[in-house]
């Protein structure tokens, strides 16, 4: 029984473990938001059409800003 | 208050941005944050090149953008003819910078205090973190 609880508990910190670092992972997401006059925003997620564009422009002026 | 001046207190007073310039969206640059005025205009074309895509992305009526990487964020913020750029590390508080940015853009544009309004440029939020010294080739005002 107690080698069940075990399992169990691993289970439950591997679950909650993988949980937040997809969470993490989603919110470090590479994406272009587009906010317009009327309020709306667009986002433009990681491996999409608009994004092959528009992240490798975003990188110029991160680059041209450190170098 | 000039673009200079606007962009001196935009570093001073969020720590979060890196580098910004101010430029026009005819290829102009009004300002910028790098003392190498060449830096700040190769990253003031670079940030009209990304505004100009993003245009062609999506419908009329653009008027800010974020694109996040993993290696940091790039803010755009115009109006009618000009616009703000700013880098910053990656997970920035979104909402913070485009405030003070689109602020400073305001700011940017407007005439010259004098003795008569000196109340005029209101709506800054206060100083947020001692400034720290600049590192070499950034933080001055070109």
């Amino acid at each position: 029984m107690a080698k069940w609880r075990k399992v169990g508990a691993a289970a439950l910190v591997a679950g909650a473990s993988l949980f937040f670092w997809r969470r993490r992972g989603a919110r470090r997401a590479e994406k272009v938001d587009l906010y317009y006059e009327d309020g709306s925003m667009i986002s433009v997620a990681d491996e999409t059409e608009g994004a092959y564009r528009l992240l490798p422009l975003a990188r110029r002026v991160l680059s041209a800003a450190r170098v | 208050m000039d673009a200079a001046q606007a962009l001196a207190d935009l570093t001073e007073i969020s720590a979060q941005i890196e580098a910004a310039v101010v430029g026009d969206t005819a290829g102009g640059v009004a300002a910028s944050t790098f003392a190498d005025e060449a830096r700040g205009g190769r990253v003031a074309e670079a940030a009209r090149e990304l505004l100009q895509a993003a245009e062609q992305e999506g419908r009329g009526g653009l008027v800010q953008l974020q694109a996040a990487t993993h290696e940091g964020s790039v803010f755009v913020v115009r109006d009618a003819d000009r616009f703000i750029a700013a880098v910053t590390p990656p997970d920035p508080t979104v909402g913070l910078v485009f405030y003070d940015l689109k602020t400073t853009l305001r700011l940017a544009g407007e005439e010259p205090e004098t003795p008569e309004n000196p109340e005029k440029e209101g709506g800054r939020r206060k100083q947020a973190k001692p400034k720290e010294t600049a590192e070499a080739g950034d933080g001055e005002v070109a």
